[in-house]
């Protein structure tokens, strides 16, 4: 049995072991490619970060460098217990939940057209996308204007003589969710035609051999296909949506309860510059988005490498 | 082994050569010649760089003024300044400030006094009442007044006519012209967005009454929130007549000065309070076409409604002091700049070129003003008698935590908001509550 012949096992090895260090090489190579652009990471994400948590355990007056005085938790004791952080934390879900699910609907119909169009394609697909090219503070401006009581075209085209829309809470929330929905819709549906387009044509050719109607193909073969790709435009909507700023900012300035969480923390530390408090509210604002991810990608197990079209 | 530590070190060489070049911007060398020194303007129609090229003339090669222009937003200009000098930014010698962030500036040390008894001569002289109210802090004179602005009661005369009613009388008060426009069923426009503007008419009408918003400033922090008593509650009343009254403007609850603006001028305009720019503005709309020369006609123009019959009403004042920033480089020559800057001669020039009223009394005297402004004496009177915002280092916090509790204008009670606005402004100021 024994022979000096190398056996088959130990040229195997020997092959494994040199592909090994190859990969080994790779890898530490890789590692100090990278190393530039972490340790930037590390200068502008990570640095504030933590510079931020440790701010939040301060009262501290960017304009009183005197009065700073170490309080512990006290500014989180502070802002859980504000009716304003919660009336925030409310207005905030209801522009999120009500944008998102909008857009969902409303992105996989224009993904959809835009899947299926055959005559005019490229014209339909950019003047789709033609929203979202646009900078968030002149749509937001626009539609400010629109609806303005003394000069906007809304009321007139409507009949609503001089119905204030930034007078109340939710007409105002109306005007700001239509117009994150109009700006927004065109990513959404960006993403759900890089899932649309992964549904192999096969099991579709297949469904419609064996009978099945194009509202049935929908529901049992392209949405359940796209599934992932439907979690992760969901996923970045959401958080996107969560921080939202610039259009209640530009409309209200967050009057009639229409102030966000980002408005909060903005008005803490740039308005204020109670960075305390403000670094407090910025860190439960960085949890709560971290926790939407995590019940994302761990409870609905998104796979976040689909957005790269990956299997 | 050595060789494959010159590796490892020159891959951290690779590494760091990578973030130099990111260090060495914004070194730059000294300059020689004139000192040149930056000043951060508010953003107008070119007065203020006018200025600049004057006295960059006038001193002879001895310095030479840049101008950098902040945002539109008095809120935004604060915002900026403050990064800029929390950061001891040497390069901001000069700046326009508005007059209720100076207290604030100063406490923080961003201001460099005027210490010499004869520069704070030189710079106070003949300055009005209010504006030199707003320029010191803790005795010292930590700004030079610059210009200086209030509000007027805008009407339009042919309504007035109609309901037989002369607003300039002696008396005329926030009542009667609400009244005067809900019967001829127009409106009294004023500024009602939850915003500085609104801060401004809360802070008139109470300073009017004879009440003020909060009191023992000095103490910081630890200030005593007065709204609460009946100056407060006449305010409260005022907005809440105004808001429930057929005279409202349908925007209040988001108007600014514009939208006011606007209002007034077209087919329902009664009454307004604006700044005298409004004058101008309309002025410059005939030109443009885009008003009718009648409608500047009927415009008249009165002093700031009375809150009480009684007693004289207290206009809002506003307008820009000039400060120095305590990290120049060039002292000595920021502050003679600063000197040709406010100058009187300077005050006519500027109040000419840009509609912004004179912080020194004897530029209402020169004809080119009075040519430019037929109102010139109510305006010096009203910045005379008028009572500014706060003067406190926590500013900000006061006037959001009356704008919070005194916005929307239908909510507003007697008794009810100017009690809750005190609580809500003392736990703010101790950080108990956000903003």
């Amino acid at each position: 049995m024994t022979t000096a012949v190398p056996g088959p096992m130990e040229a195997a090895a020997v092959v494994r072991r040199s592909a090994s260090d190859r990969v080994l090489h790779e890898r530490r190579l890789g590692l100090w490619l990278s190393a530039p652009a972490f340790i930037v990471m590390i200068a502008v994400t990570a640095y504030p970060l933590a510079y931020a948590v440790v701010m939040s355990l301060y009262q501290y007056r960017l304009t009183d460098p005197a009065g700073r005085s170490f309080i512990g938790l006290q500014n989180y004791a502070t802002v859980l217990t504000d009716p304003i952080w919660w009336s925030a934390v409310l207005t905030t879900f209801v522009i999120t939940a009500i944008s998102v699910a909008v857009e969902l609907v409303l992105g996989f119909c224009f993904a959809w057209v835009m899947y299926r169009i055959i005559r005019g394609r490229s014209i339909v697909r950019t003047s789709i996308l033609v929203p979202y090219g646009i900078i968030t503070v002149v749509s937001a401006f626009v539609f400010r204007y629109s609806f303005q009581a003394d000069s906007g075209f809304v009321n007139s085209w409507f009949n609503l003589g001089t119905f204030n829309w930034f007078g109340q809470r939710w007409s105002s929330l109306f005007v700001i969710t239509f117009s994150e929905i109009w700006k927004t819709t065109p990513f959404i549906s960006l993403l759900l035609l890089a899932g649309l387009v992964q549904v192999p044509y096969d099991l579709q050719e297949a469904a419609q051999v064996d009978g099945a109607s194009a509202w049935q193909r929908l529901w049992r073969v392209t949405l359940p296909n796209m599934k992932a790709a439907i979690m992760v435009a969901v996923l970045f909507r959401t958080l996107d949506a969560w921080r939202i700023f610039d259009n209640p900012f530009i409309m209200t300035a967050g009057a009639n309860g229409t102030e966000t969480l980002s408005i909060l923390a903005y008005r803490q530390n740039v308005t204020l510059v109670n960075l305390g408090a403000g670094s407090a509210v910025s860190v439960l604002l960085f949890l709560s988005v971290l926790l939407i991810a995590f019940i994302f990608v761990k409870g609905f197990r998104t796979d976040l490498s689909q957005v790269r079209g990956g299997q | 082994m050595s060789h494959s530590k010159w590796h490892a070190w020159s891959r951290w060489g690779l590494v760091m050569t990578a973030l130099v070049p990111v260090a060495l911007v914004g070194c730059s060398s000294a300059q020689a010649g004139p000192a040149q020194l930056t000043w951060y303007i508010n953003p107008d129609n070119g007065g203020q760089k006018e200025l600049a090229e004057k006295c960059t003339a006038n001193s002879n090669g001895g310095y030479t003024i840049n101008i950098q222009t902040l945002p539109t937003d008095a809120d935004a200009q604060r915002e900026q300044l403050v990064r800029r000098l929390a950061a001891n930014d040497p390069s901001i010698d000069l700046m326009s400030l508005d007059p209720p962030f100076v207290a604030e500036f100063a406490n923080a040390g961003y201001l460099l006094p005027f210490t010499n008894p004869a520069d704070v001569q030189q710079l106070t002289a003949d300055v009005l009442a209010g504006p030199l109210k707003t320029a010191s802090w803790q005795g010292n004179l930590v700004a030079a007044p610059f210009w200086a602005n209030t509000q007027l009661l805008w009407f339009r005369k042919s309504v007035m006519q109609n309901a037989g009613m002369d607003p300039t009388v002696e008396g005329f008060t926030w009542d009667t012209a609400i009244d005067a426009a809900a019967a001829q069923g127009k409106t009294f426009a004023v500024q009602g967005r939850r915003y500085e503007g609104y801060m401004v008419l809360v802070n008139a009408l109470i300073a009017s009454a004879g009440g003020q918003i909060i009191k023992d400033t000095e103490k910081g922090n630890q200030a005593t929130p007065s709204v609460a008593g009946p100056a407060g509650d006449r305010a409260a009343e005022i907005i809440r007549k105004l808001a429930h009254s057929p005279a409202v403007a349908p925007d209040l609850s988001t108007a600014t000065e514009e939208e006011v603006r606007s209002t007034f001028q077209g087919p329902t305009g009664a009454f307004m309070v604006n700044w005298p720019y409004v004058y101008g503005a309309a002025k410059e709309a005939v030109e443009k076409g885009a008003l009718d020369q009648s409608v500047v006609d009927d415009i008249g123009w009165a002093r700031y409604p009375r809150a009480m019959a009684g007693r004289p009403s207290a206009p809002p004042l506003g307008g820009i002091d000039l400060a120095i920033g305590n990290f120049t480089q060039h002292a000595d020559k920021a502050l003679e700049a600063a000197k040709c800057i406010t100058s009187v001669e300077s005050n006519v020039q500027y109040m000419v070129k840009s509609g912004n009223p004179a912080a020194r009394g004897a530029a209402y005297d020169a004809p080119e003003v009075r040519a430019a402004f037929p109102m010139a004496d109510l305006i010096r009177t009203s910045i005379n008698d008028a009572g500014p915002r706060p003067i406190t280092p926590y500013y900000g916090d006061v006037s959001v935590s009356v704008q919070r509790n005194w916005h929307p204008q239908v909510d507003v009670q007697p008794v009810t908001t100017p009690t809750e606005t005190d609580v809500y402004m003392g736990e703010v100021l101790r950080g108990e509550r956000l903003l």
